[in-house]
């Protein structure tokens, strides 16, 4: 940009539509988070564009006053593709869940991903289905009890980091909904990569849910139950750093050991194996990994598209020339 | 009413000169039959007569050999006249194996031309064909002209220099036998030994090889001792208004009039689709045309495929997705939400044989319903047929036209006859056509998304990128005075009445409903739409030709219908409505307009033939004779 931008602040980011957020959603922390962060990447607010599917969290572009689609259910990445491809100067943001984004629109979501389409992917996965009043999630643990499973879900979850990287997503990572400055780190991180950036928010439900990730919240305990991932860095967790993560190189599994072990990992966002290891880390046995896991530089599809149309249309098609193309006959 | 077939009694073979042919090549899906019709379909448009074909293809891309399952056929009509048919009866029939003789002799005329390769008649390929005893010995054949050839082996011989080996060789057989059939009606060969070697340009050989094939076939022809009653037949040109002419099939004129569409609103198209037969071609010809504003997505899905559509008329472009039954039915729910949040769609439909898989390759007009009614909701979009293949590039152009200005998914309903189907087109004038410019909104001044067009009742676009025009939109219903959302119940009342009014009100912007044959009032209409238009076109005009007091009306606006178009049918005595459908039509405008209109239904998979809707106009005149 040439011109000089005015000075936005969150205020501006903020719309004049009422939040409807149930109290204590986690939803509202991260809603505050993007619009503080939003001025920080000093664009025009016009090219900005949230589109979102349904659900709690869909709800999200609403209250952002930037352009805005409130589209179906779980088809915010088809929708956003097309904006993309429509007008590829747009910064184009998908809000959605953990049914949307990987029940209902798992379609969209992996084809989104190894497209690459250059946009940022959004997920609050809370678990749970909110909207709907509280049903079982393809992200909630097994027996997980709600009006649909009162006996225990039996349904195996997916993790959706590893969905991510599985379907070649270029730039995946995790934050917690209430963790302002950690998410604001990884979303930046995360706008910055050229392709889709995967995120993957901790959120809490605090109606259907509520504290299922109090053990990497909860101030008290979270270090023991939480990994923060830096590039280059060892992987190392507790109150006083004390353990860390190594492989176990006869089961090619990850485990904890003393954070003083010569085998410690490093973590390196680019390698893809130790990303997918690190995207399934849960508990008893291992913390939670937070931060970017995965990085990878990679075409887009919309770079590719752009540059097959500029390429296709340095000689600009004439009707006339079309109309008249192929065998052609005279009567008089 | 029920179907019948009337035989149009025509000998056409008796005389050297002809007013008009139906020749017919058919033969195993491997065998070349669609691209010997299109190349003897150029030389018959260069010649000057008038035509229409017709490809009949199986939905097997290579069905086993010889399998009358795997029988792929091409019809042309072409003549003297206006030909808006591919023709009832064959005059000619070209058969490569005993398995395409079965699937079509019974629809060649009595005297008729049958053109067959008697190398293919092996005990295997009739016991496939299911034939008992070989039909060329045992006199089942007497009715027609024979002209019994071994193609197989004259191939071999005119290829031999070549050293090509038997199968490649035999894969020349098309050629010759066009060579053949072009002498017949004296037709020209440069044109398709220009497009062999263009097809085979890497392969020089081969080009040489289906070259000396098809001037093999040619001079047989000239050379050979036919059989009595077999020679040269003269097709005069048709009498046509002058102009530089081209074929053209309906897939190709609809894609191309999507691109005027998108000149003449001076706006870019996104055409996003999912491969689906018969609707993929449409695909297969935009994607080439990315030299206009035109960028193709081929999506992972039928459901992305709308969706990304919408995204990209959101964003300020036009969205246009492409389908056939089936597909259409998976992005119910996306055209919906254009119509709620009022964005501009061109939904393509190619509709095929169903429901479910049906019959993919075959044609049918059983998606009416669905266009008109197939939403949740209170959903009114415009639905508009096109008639002819090249009638595809109007009512694209239109399509396009009623989508920006009303800010409305629009339904373009084609089918698999249109699509496939081709024949001569005089190339329109483009600056003939009256452009309809886009104007995004830019006005940030009190801007809010509700604000709209008085007279159209359309919602502004105001497109990502314009400042100060930052808005949500979504599918929960949104406040008619601020576009926010809102869940009071007037407000709901009065945007369902508002959705119904807009689209109501597109028939004040349509023409009025004219008859396109025949006199405004009388005793019989024939009223269609889509793709019987030439089929009733040809039975009207024979009945006419008897003095029978019929015209004929077709639709193209299908909803909202032409506001005279009640008015139209009450002044005549009976209406008769021809579908590819069980009477999806005919009931609409029987409730619409309380008027005693008849069904004629076909859902055969195959077009309408003149001779049954000539059967139907006749027991119709019969009965409203014997009423009055």
């Amino acid at each position: 940009m040439n011109q000089a931008l005015p000075k936005l602040t969150v205020k501006d980011y903020a719309s004049d539509q009422e939040v409807r957020w149930c109290p204590g959603c986690g939803d509202y922390a991260i809603l505050k988070t993007i619009q503080k962060l939003m001025p920080t990447f000093e664009q025009p607010k016009e090219n900005q564009v949230f589109i979102s599917g349904i659900g709690c969290s869909s709800r999200f572009p609403y209250y952002m006053n930037t352009f805005g689609f409130h589209t179906i259910h779980g088809r915010a990445p088809a929708v956003a593709t097309g904006v993309k491809l429509a007008n590829p100067e747009l910064d184009v943001w998908v809000i959605t869940g953990d049914g949307d984004g990987f029940s209902i629109g798992g379609n969209h979501m992996l084809h989104v991903l190894r497209r690459n389409v250059d946009l940022q992917i959004l997920l609050f996965n809370n678990e749970i289905y909110g909207l709907t009043k509280g049903q079982y999630s393809p992200t909630s643990p097994p027996g997980t009890r709600s009006p649909s499973s009162p006996t225990g879900s039996i349904d195996l979850p997916l993790a959706p980091c590893e969905v991510a990287i599985g379907s070649g997503g270029t730039f995946i990572a995790r934050t917690i909904d209430t963790q302002a400055k950690h998410l604001a780190a990884v979303v930046t991180r995360g706008h910055e990569h050229r392709g889709t950036s995967f995120i993957e928010i901790l959120q809490n439900c605090p109606i259907y849910n509520d504290g299922i990730f109090n053990q990497v919240t909860d101030k008290k305990i979270a270090a023991d139950f939480k990994v923060e991932l830096v590039h280059g860095e060892p992987i190392v967790f507790g109150k006083e750093r004390e353990r860390g993560i190594r492989l176990n190189h006869d089961s090619l599994k990850l485990e904890v050991v003393e954070a003083t072990s010569d085998d410690v990992l490093i973590h390196n966002e680019t390698n893809k194996v130790l990303a997918t290891l690190l995207a399934t880390m849960k508990g008893p046995d291992l913390p939670v990994a937070v931060g970017v896991i995965y990085h990878e530089e990679k075409a887009s599809y919309v770079d590719d598209s752009q540059q097959q149309l500029i390429s296709i249309r340095k000689a600009k098609g004439s009707m006339t020339e079309l109309l008249h193309s192929g065998h052609t006959w005279e009567v008089e | 009413m029920e179907l019948v077939e009337e035989n149009l009694d025509e000998h056409h073979l008796d005389e050297k000169e002809v007013v008009d042919v139906v020749v017919r090549f058919a033969g195993d899906s491997g065998d070349g039959m669609q691209l010997t019709g299109n190349n003897f379909t150029e030389a018959t448009a260069l010649y000057g007569n008038d035509l229409s074909t017709f490809p009949d293809f199986p939905a097997e891309i290579r069905a086993p050999v010889g399998a009358t399952f795997g029988v792929s056929a091409f019809q042309i009509y072409f003549g003297a006249n206006d030909v808006t048919t591919a023709g009832d009866a064959l005059d000619v029939l070209v058969v490569m194996n005993p398995a395409a003789l079965i699937t079509n002799v019974d629809n060649l005329v009595d005297g008729g031309l049958l053109i067959v390769d008697s190398g293919a008649f092996t005990a295997k390929n009739l016991t496939k064909a299911k034939y008992q005893v070989n039909p060329l010995e045992d006199g089942s054949l007497d009715k027609f002209r024979v002209l019994e050839i071994d193609i197989t082996k004259q191939v071999l011989a005119a290829v031999a220099e070549f050293n090509l080996g038997h199968k490649t060789g035999v894969r020349s057989k098309n050629m010759w036998t066009l060579g053949l059939v072009l002498w017949l009606f004296d037709r020209d060969r440069a044109g398709t030994i220009e497009s062999l070697k263009t097809k085979f340009a890497s392969k020089p050989v081969i080009a040489s090889a289906n070259i000396a094939a098809l001037n093999a076939g040619h001079a047989y022809g000239e050379t050979a001792e036919l059989p009595a009653g077999i020679h040269v037949y003269k097709v005069p040109k048709a009498k046509v208004s002058p102009g530089t002419y081209r074929n053209i099939t309906g897939t190709n004129a609809l894609a191309w009039g999507l691109v005027a569409g998108s000149e003449l609103a001076n706006i870019e198209m996104l055409f996003a689709s999912y491969p689906i037969t018969p609707a993929s071609n449409l695909l297969h010809e935009l994607v080439r045309h990315r030299d206009f504003g035109i960028n193709t997505f081929q999506a992972e899905d039928e459901i992305a495929a709308v969706c990304a559509a919408i995204g990209a008329s959101f964003a300020g472009s036009l969205g246009v997705t492409s389908s056939a039954g089936p597909g259409i039915a998976l992005k119910s729910e996306g055209i919906a939400l254009a119509c709620a949040t009022e964005l501009p769609l061109l939904v393509v439909n190619t509709q095929r044989g169903g429901p479910s898989t049906g019959l993919p390759t075959k044609t049918e007009q059983s998606d009416l319903n669905m266009a008109l009614y197939g939403r949740h909701g209170d959903t009114p979009m415009p639905v508009i047929a096109s008639s002819t293949p090249t009638d595809c590039f109007d009512a694209a152009i239109e399509a396009v036209r009623l989508a920006t200005k009303y800010m409305t998914p629009v339904m373009l309903l084609s089918d698999g006859y249109l699509a496939n189907a081709a024949e001569p087109w005089k190339i329109p004038d483009l600056s003939e056509f009256e452009p309809f410019p886009v104007q995004h909104y830019t006005k940030a001044e009190d801007f809010k998304p509700s604000i709209r067009n008085e007279d159209t009742l359309a919602r502004v676009w105001a497109k990502p990128g314009t400042a100060g025009l930052e808005h949500r939109i979504g599918g929960i219903e949104r406040s008619f005075d601020t576009g926010d959302i809102s869940y009071d119940p007037a407000n709901h009342q009065k945007m369902t009445d508002l959705r119904q009014a807009k689209i109501a009100g597109i028939a004040n912007d349509i023409p009025l409903q004219e008859v396109c044959l025949g006199h405004k009032t009388g005793k019989l209409a024939v009223v269609g739409w889509g793709s019987t238009f030439g089929a009733i076109h040809q039975a009207v005009k024979r009945a006419r030709a008897e003095g029978l007091d019929v015209s004929h009306i077709q639709v193209r606006y299908l909803s909202p219908l032409p506001r005279n178009l009640g008015q139209l049918l009450k002044s005549f005595d009976s209406i008769l409505v021809p579908e590819m459908n069980t009477g999806q039509f005919v009931r609409l405008i029987r409730s619409e307009y309380l008027i005693d209109a008849e069904a004629l239904n076909k859902v055969a998979g195959q077009p309408f033939k003149i001779g049954e809707i000539l059967a139907a106009i006749h027991a119709k005149i019969a009965t409203s004779g014997s009423n009055s």
